[in-house]
């Protein structure tokens, strides 16, 4: 089990916004009245995405059981990722302290069957509590059978999924980055008159495979993904991040301490950015470019963006006067806010209140220097309150995640779904037009009317109705 | 007679087992203006409830007591009565059940305690059933999560006929139906049907198919369950003609209901199949008095048509199944039914049934035993919930989906498998989906004598044979 010194170590993280106020870290959840993840829910996510390793869930059943296969996440190739893997821990096991033996020959049947290059043994509340040592048997393990076998000890009761992700980043920090040195360039992809740069990026999990809307435009611009940490990765690309020139943080202040961490240790300096909507996406090229300091990418990055954002504003142009003027509640979390309505607001569509309540005061600081003002920050995210909201500010449309999308719809709310269940990417200069694309399919559906509209027999009858030369059979069809 | 092949391996790959306290829950949701609180980390109910809305594609009302590293190890009693507590002020349900996890398990929970000391504080809550239940996830599965909760649910809330004076019959149209995990809310609703055609009244404990159908109500929101069996109900089960009980693992439930109402019980396995559902029908008739209905005949016949048009399909084909006890007894016998041989039955935990069933043998294990045996017997088609289509995929056989969960098509949950019809739907699907599979197609023999034009020599030259 991990100590209270170790938690609390890993909740003080300087480089997050929420350090600097009273609630530093994370709050913590009552009895009777929470929602939200475990720190086993957090380290899962984070590191599943890294595809060819086998992930082995150290505990009884209702840890993998509900949970395996169960993100929208995508590879280019290794699948071993989407076999899920548990000790499924026994009564037996537990009050005869067997789970130790049982993970040890776990993880030799896991080698065995599926030859991985690593496997990562994710702990849990129940061995967590009867004291099982879970480095020790990987450490033996690692050592028996030569391979990697790194611990992620990220049992629920730790806290929250906030807190899991940093397990997940402490425990890749400690025991994969810096284990191999990158592969040398091949001979094949190099260009002459281009300087080929190293980079990573932290907290992309390449949902519905949205990254590879952005990929390419970094191989065209020379620069070397190393690794992404974690969507489509690999194990031997995690080893080689800190040879990276520079980290991206995608998107979410969850991983951040990977982040300051591989700067501490390595020097490799890192910004905050993110790929939703033409804005940010231009934005975290050109920070690229201003990191590498180097003037011939900066020329060409400018030159890609030009052209990108021509072709990609041209396409929209059809949408665009659909959904011009639509007003939007958005509830996200974080920093997804503030890169979300820098998206919507590409579109001439007008978001009317956000969710603050996982953002930091930077974050609000530019939510409202993006919205104005009198923006509605919304804490209490309560399914009650956000259809209060809706209704109140007169939204069209609600954007959340998925697990408010069965309370949107019972309230006839058109909704679209931002989570890391979706089925659709939305990244890049790509992305935008799937995006317009689903605003409109649920904001223009005809459902809408359909599910509102009280049944025919239960309006009172109204004469006027027949007058004229509407007959019966008519109104019956519409 | 089954051979019982327990678990022998270290590792579970690719379970194919659902927790205690999924189980549990289920039963609970069966309940009107009810919410199951599982105790243990905040996680163990996040991914229940993911669970469940990617299934139902529903919201699901579910709470947690939240323990973190302090109530972890120095006890989390006060997590157990403030939660109830939380849940009581702020929602006011009528039923609250709270399902202990391995975790509370482990450090030593007493949750039947915790309810007597949450009565004792807070007696203005006294209207609010609360009901503790011992549901750890390293023993059991949803089967055994879902019975025990049922059972406790039944010990708590239904009376003694000594003391609530209840008389067998004195309700002379109701039967009280208890339905097992396996029954969708499109089976309860045909199940209603076939009861209404006796002129009976089913009161089914629980009843998903009022809670868990995927209704657009009036209301906006609810943070318990809107609809489902109704509280008030439990007292009068009493006075009900007779018990149906569908599914073996309903079995104790049956029992304790006996024990304390005296109303006549029968015990169905399932109702699936033709045997099956003429079981039910003769229940029926017996407890109503009344002759089978002609439109339950037609559908009989129906049914019997179905089954000689399908077993061209079905007989001898090598089918795998995956599932929880109740519903894999159910499927071997509907299939068995057809002819067809079931060489891979693999179950999520040992429970008494597994005996009885009348394959070789039955593998206690994981999707990957399933695939391991199905490759060995050379299955061509499977049976199982939506991670089974991996399986199958690699496999290269068709799967009909069905079971917990079902989250890559829409409306499983309501797929309606019982009665007459929906047998024979499930006959159709079966047979449609082997329909051009199953004949292996005679490869093509061309003869080196043959005079056939020299182009379709070089479009196919003779190595490929």
């Amino acid at each position: 089990m991990k100590s209270t010194k170790d938690i609390a170590e890993l909740l003080d993280e300087p480089a997050c916004e929420h350090n600097k106020k009273e609630k530093s870290g994370c709050a913590k959840p009552k009895p009777g009245a929470a929602a939200g993840g475990c720190a086993f829910d957090g380290a899962q996510i984070a590191l599943l995405p890294i595809a060819d390793v086998a992930h082995i869930v150290h505990g009884p059943i209702a840890c993998a059981g509900s949970s395996w296969d169960n993100r929208g996440t995508r590879s280019s190739g290794a699948a071993l990722y989407r076999i899920g893997m548990t000790t499924d821990l026994t009564e037996q096991d537990i009050i005869m302290g067997r789970a130790e033996k049982r993970l040890f020959h776990a993880i030799k049947q896991a080698i065995d069957t599926y030859s991985p290059p690593a496997v990562f043994i994710y702990n849990t509340c129940v061995p967590a509590l009867i004291g099982d040592d879970i480095n020790a048997v990987c450490k033996s393990a690692e050592e028996r059978w030569g391979v990697p076998v790194v611990p992620i000890d990220c049992a629920g009761f730790y806290g929250t999924k906030n807190l899991g992700n940093r397990i997940a980043g402490d425990a890749m920090v400690k025991h994969v980055i810096g284990t191999r040195d990158p592969d040398p360039l091949p001979l094949s992809v190099q260009r002459a008159e281009m300087i080929v740069h190293d980079v990573n990026l932290i907290g992309e999990y390449n949902i519905a495979g949205e990254f590879w809307h952005v990929l390419p435009l970094l191989d065209e611009l020379g620069l070397r993904v190393l690794c992404t940490l974690s969507g489509d990765a690999r194990f031997r690309e995690v080893q080689t991040m800190h040879k990276a020139e520079v980290n991206m943080m995608v998107c979410s202040k969850a991983m951040v301490n990977v982040a300051r961490k591989l700067n501490k240790e390595y020097g490799t300096p890192w910004f905050e950015g993110s790929f939703y909507g033409i804005t940010d996406t231009s934005q975290a090229l050109r920070d690229f470019a201003k990191a590498l300091n180097d003037d011939d990418l900066t020329a060409r990055t400018e030159q890609l963006i030009a052209r990108e954002e021509a072709r990609i504003r041209t396409n929209l142009e059809p949408w665009k006067a659909r959904l011009k003027g639509k007003r939007v509640l958005l509830f996200t979390g974080g920093v997804k806010s503030w890169s979300v309505i820098s998206a919507l607001q590409d579109l001439g569509m007008m978001v009317v209140a956000t969710g603050t309540n996982k953002s930091t005061e930077e974050d609000k600081a530019r939510i409202r220097e993006l919205m104005g003002e009198d923006t509605l920050m919304i804490n209490d995210g309560s399914p009650k309150e956000l259809i209060r909201i809706v209704r109140d500010y007169q939204a069209d449309i609600l954007i959340a995640g998925g697990r408010n999308m069965y309370t949107a719809l019972k309230a006839k709310i058109p909704f679209l779904d931002i989570n890391q269940e979706r089925e659709f990417g939305y990244e890049g200069y790509q992305g935008m037009l799937e995006l317009v694309r689903q605003l409109a399919l649920t904001i223009e559906s005809p459902v809408w009317h359909a599910v509102r509209a009280t049944a025919p027999w239960k309006i009172s009858f109204n004469p006027s109705l027949l007058k004229g030369e509407r007959t019966m059979k008519e109104m019956v069809h519409g | 007679m089954a051979d019982i092949l327990k678990r022998n391996k270290a590792l579970s790959v690719n379970p194919l087992k659902a927790s205690q306290p999924i189980g549990g829950s289920l039963a609970t949701l069966g309940f009107d203006r009810a919410i199951p609180m599982l105790h243990g980390s905040q996680g163990c109910t996040a991914f229940a409830k993911v669970f469940f809305v990617r299934h139902f594609r529903e919201p699901i009302p579910l709470q947690s007591t939240a323990m973190d590293q302090g109530s972890s190890v120095m006890g989390a009693d006060e997590n157990v009565v403030q939660g109830i507590r939380a849940i009581a002020e702020k929602s006011r349900p009528a039923l609250i059940t709270i399902l202990t996890t391995g975790l509370a398990e482990t450090q030593g929970a007493d949750v039947q305690r915790n309810v007597r000391e949450f009565r004792e504080q807070y007696p203005e809550f006294a209207d609010i059933a609360v009901v503790g239940v011992n549901t750890p996830d390293f023993t059991g599965s949803v089967e055994t999560g879902f019975a025990v909760t049922l059972t406790e649910i039944i010990r708590a809330l239904v009376p003694d006929a000594k003391t609530a004076g209840t008389k067998p019959g004195t309700r002379k149209k109701q039967v009280n139906v208890l339905a097992s995990y396996m029954l969708t809310p499109g089976d309860l609703e045909a199940l209603r049907d076939i009861f209404e055609q006796f002129q009976l009244r089913p009161v089914f404990v629980p009843d998903i198919s009022d809670s868990l159908d995927g209704c657009l109500t009036s209301e906006d929101f609810s943070p318990v369950t809107i609809g489902g069996t109704a509280l008030s109900e439990m007292a009068t089960l009493g006075d009900a003609l007779a018990t149906v009980v569908i599914g073996p693992s309903l079995n104790k439930a049956a029992e304790l209901l006996h024990e304390k109402t005296g109303v006549p019980t029968y015990n169905l396995a399932h109702l699936y199949g033709l045997k099956a559902n003429d079981a039910l029908l003769m229940a029926l008739a017996e407890i109503s008095g009344r002759e089978v209905p002609e439109r339950l005949e037609r559908q009989r016949a129906q049914l019997q048509d179905a089954m000689l048009d399908t077993h061209f399909m079905l007989g001898q084909l090598r089918i795998a199944i995956a599932a929880d006890a109740d519903l894999l007894a159910a499927f071997v016998d509907l299939v068995q039914e057809l002819g067809s041989d079931v060489v891979a039955a693999v179950t999520s935990c040992n429970v008494p049934l597994l005996e009885r069933l009348p394959v070789t043998s039955v593998k206690v294990g994981d999707l990957e035993d399933m695939e391991i045996i199905s490759k060995a017997q050379k299955v061509q088609l499977v049976i199982g919930n939506s991670h089974t289509v991996d399986t199958a995929e690699r496999l290269q056989v068709p799967i009909l989906r069905a079971g917990f969960p079902l989250y890559d098509i829409i409306g499983g949950y309501q797929k309606t498998w019982i009665g007459y019809r929906g047998s024979r739907q499930t006959l159709f699907d079966l047979a449609n989906l082997v329909i051009n599979y199953s004949h292996e197609e005679i490869p093509v023999y061309r003869s080196v004598y043959a005079q056939k034009p020299a182009s379709e020599l070089t479009d196919c030259p003779l190595s490929c044979h």
